[in-house]
């Protein structure tokens, strides 16, 4: 195993893959796949290889955007397919999926029915009736709430399922303790329902091809105890250049460190704050700013280009966090989300407020280990955090202690645990502000 | 916590008295509402040991269970408060009202309501209806034939409680702190007591000074299932062991008596103070939805159906959160819409916005994405002075028509232009009323009253695969109602 280069691990894997699903015993296969490990390039194989032999697909996303990119990739490499990307009543499907002569969009099923791939959201399949396909794709399956599941299972025979076990559970803003410890609970990701339910084979890809050489064993190791990856690349392939050298102030520092190291905690002095803590929001959009001022420069693998604002994103917890930021002043084009909708994206450099700043508790909506997650692995080049002070004391005097419900599986890793991890590793790129 | 309850709170703590932060009423309240007091003994889970019980505040019905280690005298009350609780819910079902629907249905002039002194009590309810509602009249351990039927009753109701909206059985404390703030913590709140004391302390005393002597468990004693520990071991164990002396069980009634009584009293206080406030616009249409359900399980126990089972299924439980989330969502909307204090929270959170219009472009047509005809998609421009947080794209509704839907274009400062989509009537311009005309004040938010639509879902026979395939059909047996810790 170690003797493989990255690319032969990641080929063998997919082929093992593939050789379980097409000609395997099982209704389902199960694929955990790390940040950045080439999920999308799997789901496009797969499609292209059961496309090949003649066979009839539906492929299931859990967003439009998923979608519209899972199309535009798929109709990329299989110019002669004929894909139907079936969506919902008044959405514009975006050009970078109609340019593709070969995909047909409608929001009636029997306009796109005849195509080789059918392609949409759970939420649209789930509209769809009396019709089967033989084989499905579900991407990001650890996104999708099982009770999306249920409502399209009886589309197909046999299911490919794909996604990240590391990023956030679904979630509900009711209630849901009724349902604990149910091996059917709606609550829970769709891969642990039919995993819990059902023998089935899991398979694991076993290289990030995003995350560079300085994050993948934090992220591996904090994040899939059990599932080690490694990354597709080595140290020297690639590197963040800062054009002009910069000030000797808090802010330049913590970007030096970054470009240096990949890595940095932009740490502010320790206090208690209200969410929207407004010298960490004013940290997260200077830092954003200066990173473009500074003209920063990314050699990877491929090629060597500015890091533009498209290339940068700001994370964080909450809704009002996202909104005081932007209204903080980022540049224009440059991402500033919740880790919800930044799961499976992909950025040159990463800036986050940590989920635990300022805090007087650590909840379990702020320890869960995927939102940690979520937010350290979206870059291709470097993760600023942006901390107050004395989260390793919060988190000493707040040990995890959930309610504890019969029959519920351990989920590792524990968020406790996790977010130490990281903050062991960051303390190591600390710049004091 | 919200700004404003937050502030709510700390004006409550400065003035000495609790704050309102609702302006109407938003729970239903029934002409005769029955109040349900129980109480359980420590140390077990669902051992019932005292009820007061009734509709008229003068007129309670003390239940208690003179030894409630004593499983027939445990089911000897149960059936006793089948004689108190079936005739009152049995009452309402003869009464019905014709629903002009696409398909008219009959609904139940009324239903019944319980209420309940805090969460505690909605809980304990529900544990009763489990233990209760799969026991038979023949059988290993017979109980009497009305035991099963409350259970099934008892279990309808602490299911409804589920439901965001629902007024079918109430938490007295959690409908209090809707409509009122206290200087209290949330914990302390779920304290009947000391809430009503914030809310209407007694002539001469301010909230605090209410609260405290409120605190006090010889005067106000625990508003159950909990009992006080010093009760317990003071009061309780002498009387029942006076009871299996003596087998009279006056002296355990009269020691429940007098920790059943405060709260009753204060139960009503409560009633009365909610009967003040005005009842909220959309109350009606929620208690229209509990009447359906009661209609509908009035029907099924006719028709002998089974005791609902302890786990949901994979297909019931899909649908059952389908439909809590769709409650919730509409519970929300509804209230924030009926409520202009309810509203200011989402203002303060830049989740709605409240301004003039200062400019109508009424006859702008587009072709809208995915259609090939030109139709009316009005804009209206709206000055704010509130916190916007929203981004062009999010879809808003108004109290102007809550059916209404409508989408952010553009916000540039104190202007927001909106986009109305709908509703307009089917000419090429909008009908006269439909668009908001400019000097109007309007208040738009990111709330839906609609609730969604919810995807249609397999039969449970057909489960698929992926949830484990169709369940067994359900058998009734004599060992259905057994359970660990009764």
């Amino acid at each position: 195993m170690i003797a493989l280069t990255p690319e032969q691990a990641a080929a063998d894997a997919t082929a093992a893959i593939l050789a379980d699903f097409t000609g395997g015993p099982h209704r389902g296969v199960i694929v955990d796949s790390p940040p950045g490990a080439g999920k999308t390039t799997l789901v496009v194989t797969a499609a292209t290889t059961l496309a090949d032999s003649g066979e009839r697909l539906m492929i299931v996303a859990q967003t439009n955007e998923q979608v519209d990119d899972l199309t535009d990739k798929l109709a990329s490499k299989a110019p002669g397919l004929s894909i139907g990307r079936l969506h919902s009543d008044g959405f514009s499907v975006p050009s970078r999926v109609t340019r593709h002569p070969g995909v047909t969009t409608s929001n009636k099923i029997d306009q796109v029915e005849a195509c080789t791939v059918v392609i949409a959201t759970a939420d649209k399949w789930a509209y769809v009736s009396e019709r089967t396909w033989p084989w499905a794709i579900v991407d990001e399956a650890y996104q999708m709430r099982s009770d999306k599941l249920l409502a399209i299972a009886a589309l197909f025979d046999r299911a490919l399922f794909v996604g990240d076990p590391g990023q956030l559970d679904p979630f509900s803003v009711v209630d849901t303790e009724r349902w604990a410890g149910l091996a059917w609970d709606p609550m829970q990701s769709a891969v642990a329902v039919i995993g819990r339910l059902n023998d089935l084979p899991v398979h694991r890809l076993p290289v990030s091809w995003r995350l560079p050489a300085s994050a993948a064993p934090l992220v591996s190791e904090a994040f899939y105890p059990f599932a080690p990856f490694r990354s597709g690349t080595a140290a020297a392939d690639r590197e963040l250049k800062l054009a002009t050298a910069g000030f000797p102030v808090a802010w330049d520092r913590t970007l030096n460190e970054a470009a240096a190291t990949g890595w940095a905690l932009h740490e502010l002095p320790n206090r208690h704050t209200i969410r929207t803590d407004a010298e960490a929001v004013q940290a997260c959009a200077g830092l954003a700013t200066r990173l473009l001022q500074r003209g920063a420069v990314a050699h990877d693998e491929n090629d060597t280009h500015p890091v533009s604002p498209d290339r940068i994103a700001i994370g964080c917890a909450h809704n009002d966090q996202v909104a005081a930021i932007r209204a903080a002043g980022v540049p224009a084009g440059i991402t500033v989300d919740t880790a919800n909708r930044l799961q499976g994206r992909e950025y040159d450099v990463t800036i986050v407020l940590h989920p635990l700043s300022g805090r007087r508790d650590a909840t379990a909506f702020h320890l869960e280990s995927g939102r940690l997650c979520v937010l350290t692995s979206r870059h291709r080049h470097a993760c600023i955090v942006v901390a107050r002070a004395g989260i390793a004391e919060l988190l000493d005097n707040h040990p995890s202690t959930g309610r504890v419900q019969l029959n519920v599986p351990v989920k590792f890793p524990d968020g406790w645990e996790a977010n130490h991890a990281v903050l062991a590793h960051l303390s190591d790129h600390r710049v004091q502000a | 916590m919200s700004v404003i309850s937050a502030y709510a709170r700390a004006l409550a703590v400065q003035t000495g008295r609790a704050q309102p932060v609702a302006t109407v009423r938003h729970v239903h309240l029934s002409a005769t509402p029955m109040v349900f007091i129980p109480l359980k003994l420590a140390g077990e889970a669902a051992a019932p040991l005292a009820a007061l019980v009734g509709t008229d505040p003068a007129n309670p019905r003390l239940l208690v269970v003179p030894q409630p280690r004593n499983r027939d005298l445990r089911f000897a009350f149960m059936a006793e408060l089948a004689d108190v609780m079936l005739p009152y819910v049995e009452s309402f079902a003869g009464v019905t009202e014709t629903v002009e629907a696409k398909t008219p249905y009959e609904r139940s002039s009324d239903a019944p309501q319980l209420l309940v002194p805090n969460r505690g009590g909605i809980a304990f309810t529900k544990l009763l209806g489990r233990s209760t509602r799969f026991r038979r009249a023949d059988g290993p351990y017979p109980v009497h034939p009305s035991v099963p039927v409350l259970g099934q009753w008892l279990t309808f109701l602490a299911e409804r409680a589920e439901y965001a909206g629902s007024s079918a059985l109430v938490a007295m404390t959690e409908v209090l702190a809707l409509h009122w703030a206290t200087g209290q913590s949330p914990m302390e709140d779920a304290n009947l007591a000391t809430q009503l004391a914030w809310i209407a302390p007694p002539a001469g005393q301010n909230g605090p000074e209410a609260a405290l002597a409120a605190e006090d468990p010889l005067t106000s004693p625990p508003a159950g299932p909990e009992t006080h520990p010093d009760f317990d071991g003071q009061v309780l164990d002498h009387a029942i062991r006076a009871y299996e002396t003596s087998n009279s069980p006056a002296q355990v009634r009269e020691a429940l008596r007098t920790q059943l009584e405060p709260t009753w009293t204060l139960m009503w206080q409560a009633v009365r103070l909610l009967r003040e406030l005005p009842e909220a616009a959309t109350v009606d249409a929620r208690w229209a939805k509990d009447r359906d359900q009661f209609t509908r399980e009035t029907a099924r126990l006719a028709d002998g159906g089974f005791p609902r089972g302890r786990i949901d299924g994979a297909v019931s439980a899909a649908i059952r959160l389908a439909d809590l989330e769709s409650a919730l969502q509409t519970y929300e909307a509804q209230r924030a819409f009926d409520d202009p204090l309810v509203m200011t929270e989402h203002r303060v959170a830049g989740k709605a916005f409240s301004g003039e219009v200062v400019a109508v472009d009424a006859t702008r047509r587009i072709v809208p994405p995915g259609k090939t005809r030109a139709a009316p998609r009005p804009l209206v421009t709206i000055r704010t002075s509130d916190p916007v947080r929203l981004s062009p794209g999010k879809r808003l509704s108004s109290s102007r028509n809550r059916k209404q839907k409508t989408e952010i274009v553009s916000i540039a400062r104190d202007l927001v232009v909106i986009q109305i989509n709908d509703q307009m009537g089917r000419g090429s311009t909008p009908a006269p009323g439909s668009v908001p005309e400019v000097g109007e004040i309007v208040c738009y938010a990111e709330l839906d009253p609609s609730g969604g639509q919810r995807p249609r879902l397999p039969s449970g026979e057909d489960t698929p695969w992926t949830h484990g395939g169709p369940p067994a059909p359900y058998v009734p047996t004599d060992e259905d109602a057994q359970e660990a810790w009764s």
